[in-house]
């Protein structure tokens, strides 16, 4: 029905009751007149008749206005209810109503709520996708960084790594005595491992380089620097870096008009090659200059003898024997210096090793390719192959050597059919590319060997015989004429099966990242380093636990494991753990056996306390210590402070007070019974890194329930736990 | 009077041909076979021209070199330095520290004489 026809309706309907009444009460005063029709009623009668009309009137009227309130102002009320619950909840609707405006607008939001949804829901796929891809991107990321040969880190302008890869790992966690020190890791300073004064010139250089070409592309203006520097362990690299270029964040550099939030190292070990140049500079130093003096004296006397002709022959054999002296002194020293010089030749080519099957199996691909100058292409067989057997060489100028004999043998002999073998005999590895039939003298063969390599379309101006004396190697021609086969067969030394075949990076369980990168740290800085007042859930902690000969550590009970792991941003980094037995020099009673399970076995030979409390430190660094009944183990580490000179003055939180914050009526504290209350499963409890880990999950679960308590900070922590009753404990 | 010359060296097979040329050039020669005995032998004898190694067991020819030109008795003394390294910056080391005169074995002994009888002006 349309308004304007409600309105008309509602008026008219108004209006006629109003008649109706006039009406009805016009009609009953007429009834009163006498003498009309002759019965007439008495006044009372119609008074009573007026009340009852009067109060149906008004009964009816009262029902209409509450229907009209029912219509128009309660059922409005309601809805604006029902909309007031859609703001909350998603997948509300608002029902119908009231008057059948009141449905048409409760349509019209409906459809509005509908919308809402739909485009809530399209804005959540997309956020979902976006970090799918993200997830995607960076552990692709993570991948190809775990397969690079070189050590790879990315660091924030505090210095603080937020990406590594497992061969930086090798690379620069290794301590001065070859043990793994763990000096690298997320969230970690790059400057325990490299000078902060080196990396800061670096950056100065970074800063220059950009000044230096104001006008060009501003791309191209912050430019990357080499620096070289020694490791720990006394290893040399060479560090390329360069910088992360970032919008305008907190945490930036300005550098070159650009500002750069963080820089990345790529680094080389260039230790053998500084000593390869070393030695050869040395070589040609020492042949120089010592050649000077020996052949300055056989230069005068040569010119002595000449000269004075006229000399007496005693004066004459001096001379000679000075020239002969010298003479012989110089060959040794040519002799030594060529067979050092030799030696080092070895090293100059860029010699790969590779397994032997591997290149015989690229060799009889590239052999065979059809050359679009050949009707068909070169029939490769593969004969005798020891899988086994390891080359150094320079694959690809071997490759072009076979290829080009080979191809060779077609052209001008006509061979279809080379066949490649390769055998080991002893300690050399033998090739053979030979084929049936077809007669070659000597002559021929030589100089394919010697000519530069030029087939269609390639060419070198190495030969044969070049590349295979770059491998090392020597190569000949041969006949075998019983078998009616020739074959150029080259001898190449073996090498060895490399040891360090890069490992696949350690899936990392669902979703959780792999823990070798974390760029959250970017937005770390120094200068917010208050510990006290920072958020325990931003600080890096480094949760350890120890084993012990006993319970007394004031008594001559020792360590003897330490085992830690780290959390950063939050995150339990169990790739980045600390765990070491130590020996205690001392007895271990059976009762501790049966608790940790450590025998005197396990610990000959392991480091002592003075060795591992230094890597421990270090492995601390910067972090606030967490254990479980940390008290405890922190005794047995200032005990020992005098004689390590190691201090611990690390900020300690203790998981058992912590425990004791938040469920003060629990009877026990002690670890297995917090991980049950708080739902982590224990496993590998009583070795040192496995407690650690117990309590690092602990520790992590107790965060939020703590930040509900109002305790937030490091120094609420701190004073929390130091008014729990356990703290008074001392041992 | 033959002008003397010390050959300060102690490579025995130079100094039998350089001994034996100055000689037969009609020369006094002197010899030393390390840096003291030179420097002593150069305050004792005074001689005109020092032929100095740079290489010497006890003091090297360099420190001998200093040592004269710090003596003003012995500012008359001409020096030259012979030596077997032939870097660029030991002959502005030995010039710088006041030799006169600069060669780098092997040297033809022609040379030698020129360059000792430029140094005695001759």
């Amino acid at each position: 029905m349309k308004p304007v026809r409600r309105l008309v309706l509602a008026a008219l309907a108004a209006g006629l009751f109003v008649l109706a009444l006039i009406v009805a009460t016009a009609g009953l005063m007429l009834a009163g007149e006498p003498g009309a029709s002759g019965s007439g009623r008495s006044p009372e009668e119609r008074v009573v008749v007026l009340l009852v009309l009067l109060l149906v009137a008004l009964a009816f009227s009262g029902w209409v206005i509450y229907r009209l309130y029912e219509l128009y102002a309660s059922a409005p009320l309601r809805m604006a209810e029902e909309v007031m619950a859609t703001l909350a909840h998603i997948g509300l609707r608002v029902g119908e109503h009231g008057a059948a405006e009141l449905h048409v607008l409760g349509q019209a939001v409906n459809q509005l709520l509908a919308l809402r949804e739909a485009s809530e829901k399209d804005v959540a796929e997309r956020v979902r996708e976006a970090r799918a891809s993200l997830e995607e991107e960076r552990s692709r990321l993570a991948a190809l960084m775990a397969d690079l040969s070189q050590s790879v880190v990315v660091c924030n302008l505090d210095g603080r790594v937020l990406l590594y890869n497992q061969r930086a790992k090798q690379e620069l966690s290794a301590g001065p005595d070859g043990g793994n020190a763990e000096l690298l890791g997320l969230g970690r300073s790059i400057y325990t491992v490299f000078d902060r004064g080196l990396i800061g010139h670096a950056l100065e250089r970074l800063q220059q380089a950009g000044g230096e070409r104001p006008e060009a592309d501003s791309r191209a203006r912050v430019g990357a620097t080499q620096f070289v520097t020694a490791t720990p362990a006394g290893r040399l690299l060479r560090a390329h870096m360069s910088p992360v270029l970032g919008g305008g964040g907190p945490h930036h550099a300005q550098v070159g008009g650009l500002s750069i939030t963080g820089f990345v190292l790529v680094l080389e070990d260039v230790t053998s090659t500084n000593e390869r140049h070393a030695r050869r500079d040395a070589l040609i130093q020492s042949l120089i200059e010592g050649g000077r003096g020996p052949l300055g004296s056989i230069r005068a006397a040569a010119e002595m003898l000449s000269d004075f002709s006229d000399m007496p022959s005693q004066q004459r054999d001096r001379f000679l024997r000075v020239v002969r002296d010298e003479a012989g002194a110089l060959s040794a020293q040519f002799e030594k210096a060529s067979s050092a010089f030799s030696n080092d030749l070895r090293e100059r080519w860029l010699l790969e090793e590779m397994l032997g099957a591997e290149l015989l199996g690229v060799a009889a691909r590239r052999i065979g390719e059809r050359r679009s100058s050949e009707r068909r292409a070169l029939a490769v067989k593969t004969e005798r192959v020891d899988e086994e057997l390891w080359l150094r060489v320079d694959s690809f100028g071997l490759l072009q050597a076979l290829r080009y004999l080979a191809l060779r043998l077609q052209d001008e002999y006509e061979v279809r059919e080379v066949r490649l073998s390769l055998t080991r005999n002893g300690v050399l590895a033998q090739l053979d590319l030979s084929w049936l039939g077809t007669f070659m003298n000597n002559e021929a063969a030589m100089s394919w060997l010697q000519d530069p390599m030029a087939t269609a379309g390639e060419s070198s101006p190495l030969s044969v015989t070049d590349v295979i004396e770059r491998c090392n190697g020597d190569i000949w021609f041969q006949r075998e004429r019983v078998s009616h086969r020739a074959f150029f067969r080259t001898m190449l030394p073996a090498a060895e099966a490399p040891k360090d075949l890069p490992r696949a990076i350690i899936a990392a369980a669902e979703g959780e990242r792999p823990e070798f990168y974390d760029f959250d740290l970017f937005g770390w800085s120094a200068a917010s380093h208050e510990l006290d007042d920072r958020p325990l859930a931003e600080l890096s902690y480094t949760v350890f636990d120890t084993e012990t000969t006993g319970l007394q550590p004031s008594q001559g009970d020792e360590i003897i494991q330490i085992g830690a792991t780290r959390i950063v941003n939050r995150r339990l980094l169990r790739h980045e753990c600390f765990d070491q037995l130590v020996d205690p020099q001392c007895r271990l009673s059976p009762q501790s056996i049966e608790v940790h399970g450590i025998t005197r076995e396990l610990l000959v030979g392991q480091p002592v306390i003075d060795v591992v409390l230094p890597k421990f430190h270090a492995f601390c660094a910067d972090t606030v210590l967490v254990g479980h009944n940390a008290a405890f183990d922190m005794r047995f580490l200032q005990l020992k402070e005098q004689q390590t000179g190691v201090r611990f003055e690390q900020p300690v939180l203790d998981t058992l007070l912590l425990s004791a914050i938040l469920h003060p009526n629990q009877t026990t504290h002690r670890l297995e019974a917090i991980a049950e209350r708080l739902g982590v499963s224990v496993f590998g409890r009583h070795t040192a890194l496995g407690d650690a880990i117990v309590t690092g999950e602990v520790f992590l679960k107790m965060l939020p329930l703590l930040s509900e308590m109002g305790i937030r900070t490091l120094r609420e922590a701190r004073e929390a736990s130091q008014r729990t009753f356990h703290a008074r404990l001392k041992y | 009077m033959s002008k003397r010359i010390l050959i300060a060296d102690d490579e025995q097979n130079i100094v039998i041909s350089i001994e034996f040329l100055l000689r037969r050039e009609g020369f006094e020669v002197l010899v030393a076979g390390d840096g003291e005995e030179a420097l002593a032998k150069v305050r004792g004898e005074r001689p005109d021209l020092v032929l100095l190694d740079v290489m010497m067991p006890k003091m090297n020819g360099f420190d001998v070199c200093q040592a004269l030109r710090a003596d003003p008795d012995l500012a008359g003394t001409r020096i030259l330095m012979l030596t077997a390294k032939g870097r660029d910056t030991e002959v502005s080391k030995g010039l710088g520290l006041g030799a006169d005169g600069y060669m780098t074995k092997p040297f033809s002994t022609k040379e030698l004489l020129a360059e000792v009888r430029k140094l005695l002006g001759m």
